[in-house]
C-alpha cells in the first residue's frame, strides 16, 4: 500500500543552486504531478515534500529552513530516510496552452506538470534573487518558454511574477493556469484568473501532521490540504474564508498569513 | 417498512448512531460541519485542555493494513479559543459532544463548565489517551481517579457526562462502574490500545513519542468485548468505538450493547463519506434482519 512507510536510501544530493537542494531516492510507488510524500528524517521530524521527480528515481527539492530540511541538506548518499505517500491530488493536464507559475521553492511542485505539458507550457518563475532560482534547464529542456523574475533584479525581470503574468494573460492565449508559491502570490493569481475567466489549479501549503486526512492540522475552512488538496481550483479557494488570509498554527488556532 | 436508525444516548437524541470519534477532524468547526453533512449523527471534538498545545513532533502516525498507531500528543487550541468553534457547530444545530482532558479533577470540571456555557450538548471525559504523561490513561486507569473526576464534573455541569474508558487495564468494567457510580450519563469504550511500531531498517521506534495508541480494525474485537462486559455490569448507555468501517461492524457493537458508535480511523481510508456509507449499510442490514429500530438491536447478543 503506498500509504505505508518505506525506508529508502538517499541516492544523491544535488545542489540546484547555492540555496536549493534535491534529494533523490529509488521508489517504484506510482505518483502524479503535484503529489507529495511525507519525508521522515530519523530523530528529527517528518515533513511534507512535493515530488520534483516522479519516475522510479524520485526526488524532492527544498531550501534548508527548519530542522528537518537542514538535516536533509547535510545528508550523504547511502543514508536512510522514511517516505510515505505519494499523497494528495494532482495537477490535471488539460488540452491547450497552459500558463505555469512558480514562486520560490513552489517551482519544485509544478516542474513535473511542466514536463508533462512540454511545448504547451509557458512558464514564469520568480525568486528573491538569482541564488534561489532553479530548474531553468529542466524547463527549457521540456520545450517550454521561460520567463524569469527576481525581487532584486539579479536575474531576469526585477519584480513579481504577477507583473509578467498579467502581461501574458492580456494576450488572451491561455484558458488554463497552474501555480505554486507563497500564498500572497497565489491569492493575486487566483484573483487575476477569476477576473479573466481562466481555470486555475493552485497548489497550497499548510502545516501538516498526519498527511492522510484525519488530524485536521492542515484544514483550510473545511477542506483538508493533505487529502482534498494540495491542489485546488482558484474558485474553490476564493470561496473559503481562509485562503490568502489565515492558516492554522500547530496548536489549531488560526493565525494571519 | 424501512427501519429507523434514530438513536439516543440517555436523553440525547441522534439522527443515526454514527458519531465522529474524538481526535479525528475535530479541531475546526468547518471540518466537523463537513463530517456532519457527510452523514454523521453528531460529532465529538478533539480533546481540549486549558492551554493551547502543539502536540508531539512528527512522526505522529504510523499506518498499516489493519489500522494505525498515533501519538499526536493532544494538540489543541485551548478551551478559550475552542469555545468559538463549539458556538459555530451549535449555530448549525449539530449535536456536539465536547471532549476534554486534564490531569486534575477540579480543572476537568472547569473545562466541562466552559464547554457547557459554549453550548456543547454533552462532555466526553478523555480518561484514556495512552500517550501523554499525567493525563488520559495514566489517571483514567485507576477506578478511584475515574470516580473523583467524573464526580467533580457531574457536580459542576447539568449536561450529560460521558466517560471514555481505556482498554489498557485488566478490568475495564471496574472503571466503568466507578464512572456510573460517580454520575456519568454514558460510558464510551474503547480508546486506543497502547502500542509501539519499530522500523527494523532504522532500528528505532517510528513514532517520535515511541509509544502510541493502536486503532482501526486491529482493535475491533477488543472493543466489542469491552462494550459487552461494560453493558453487562452497568445500566447507563454505552457508546462503542474501535475499528468500525462498515454497517456490519456497527451492528456488532450495537448487538454487544452499544446504543451509538464512534468512527475515527476509518476516515483515513474512506474520508468523511464513511459516515453515510456505514448508515446505509446498517439500514440495509436491519431491513434484511427484520430489525425496525436500533433500540431493538441494542444488546441482543446478551440474550444468546
Amino acid at each position: 500500500m503506498p500509504t505505508e512507510l518505506r525506508i529508502v536510501k538517499v541516492e544523491a544530493i544535488d545542489r540546484e543552486s547555492p540555496a536549493v537542494y534535491t534529494i533523490r531516492y529509488r521508489d517504484s510507488t506510482s505518483s502524479l504531478p503535484g503529489q507529495f510524500v511525507m519525508v521522515w528524517v530519523p530523530g528529527v521530524n517528518e515533513i511534507p515534500m512535493s515530488l520534483s521527480y516522479i519516475g522510479e528515481m524520485k526526488g524532492f527539492t527544498f531550501r534548508p529552513l527548519g530542522a528537518a530540511t537542514k538535516a536533509l541538506s547535510s545528508m550523504k548518499a547511502g543514508e536512510k530516510i522514511g517516505v510515505r505517500g505519494a499523497y494528495g491530488n494532482s495537477f490535471i493536464i488539460n488540452d491547450g496552452e497552459v500558463l505555469c507559475v512558480g514562486g520560490g521553492t513552489g517551482i519544485a511542485s509544478i516542474i513535473t506538470a511542466i514536463e508533462a505539458l512540454g511545448r504547451r507550457a509557458e512558464v514564469v518563475i520568480g525568486a528573491r534573487n538569482a541564488e534561489e532560482l532553479f530548474f531553468e534547464k529542466r524547463i527549457e529542456e521540456a520545450g517550454a518558454r521561460l520567463h524569469i523574475c527576481t525581487d532584486d533584479g539579479s536575474r531576469g525581470h526585477m519584480g513579481f511574477v504577477t507583473d509578467i503574468v498579467s502581461k501574458l494573460l492580456e494576450k488572451g492565449r491561455f484558458r488554463e493556469m497552474i501555480a505554486c508559491g507563497p500564498e500572497g502570490m497565489l491569492y493575486r493569481l487566483a484573483m487575476m484568473a477569476h477576473s479573466m475567466g481562466i481555470h486555475a489549479q493552485l497548489s497550497v501549503e499548510r502545516h501538516m501532521k498526519c498527511g492522510i486526512g484525519i488530524c485536521d492540522a492542515c484544514a483550510l475552512d473545511g477542506r483538508l490540504v493533505c487529502r482534498d488538496g494540495p491542489i485546488f481550483d482558484a474558485e474553490t479557494l476564493l470561496s473559503t474564508s481562509d485562503f490568502g488570509k489565515f492558516r492554522l498554527s500547530p496548536d489549531g488556532r488560526k493565525s494571519r498569513i | 417498512m424501512r427501519p429507523s436508525i434514530n438513536t439516543s444516548v440517555g436523553k440525547l437524541k441522534f439522527r443515526n448512531p454514527t458519531l465522529l470519534a474524538s481526535g479525528i477532524l475535530g479541531e475546526t468547526a468547518s471540518s466537523m460541519i463537513r463530517v456532519y453533512k457527510a452523514g454523521a449523527g453528531g460529532v465529538v471534538t478533539k480533546s481540549i485542555g486549558k492551554q493551547p498545545r502543539e502536540g508531539y513532533q512528527n512522526p505522529t502516525v504510523y499506518l498499516f493494513e489493519g489500522g494505525m498507531l498515533n501519538a499526536m500528543g493532544l494538540p489543541n487550541p485551548g478551551i478559550e479559543y475552542f469555545k468559538g468553534e463549539i458556538e459555530k457547530l451549535k449555530g448549525e444545530h449539530i449535536p456536539t459532544i465536547g471532549s476534554i482532558f486534564s490531569g486534575d479533577a477540579a480543572e476537568f470540571a472547569e473545562l466541562a463548565a466552559l464547554m457547557e456555557s459554549a453550548g456543547a450538548d454533552a462532555v466526553e471525559l478523555n480518561l484514556s489517551c495512552p500517550h501523554v504523561e499525567g493525563v488520559g490513561s495514566e489517571i483514567g486507569g485507576r477506578a478511584e481517579n475515574v470516580y473523583e473526576i467524573v464526580k467533580s464534573v457531574c457536580d459542576r455541569v447539568s449536561i450529560p457526562v460521558w466517560a471514555k474508558m481505556t482498554p489498557n487495564t485488566s478490568d475495564i468494567s471496574e472503571l466503568a462502574i466507578a464512572a456510573e457510580r460517580a454520575g456519568a450519563s454514558a460510558i464510551v469504550a474503547i480508546n486506543t490500545v497502547k502500542a509501539m511500531a519499530i522500523s527494523t531498517e532504522l532500528r528505532r521506534p517510528v513514532l517520535s513519542n515511541r509509544v502510541g495508541g493502536l486503532s482501526g480494525q486491529a482493535i475491533k474485537y477488543i472493543g466489542l468485548r469491552a462494550v459487552f462486559e461494560i453493558s453487562e455490569k452497568c445500566s447507563i448507555p454505552v457508546v462503542g468505538v474501535g475499528g468500525i468501517y462498515s454497517g456490519r461492524d456497527a451492528a456488532e457493537y450495537i448487538m454487544a450493547g452499544a446504543c451509538a458508535v464512534e468512527i475515527g480511523t476509518a476516515v483515513s481510508r474512506y474520508g468523511p463519506e464513511i459516515f453515510g456509507e456505514v448508515n446505509r449499510e446498517l439500514e440495509e442490514f436491519m431491513e434484511n434482519e427484520h430489525f425496525s429500530s436500533i433500540e431493538e438491536m441494542v444488546g441482543v447478543a446478551h440474550r444468546a
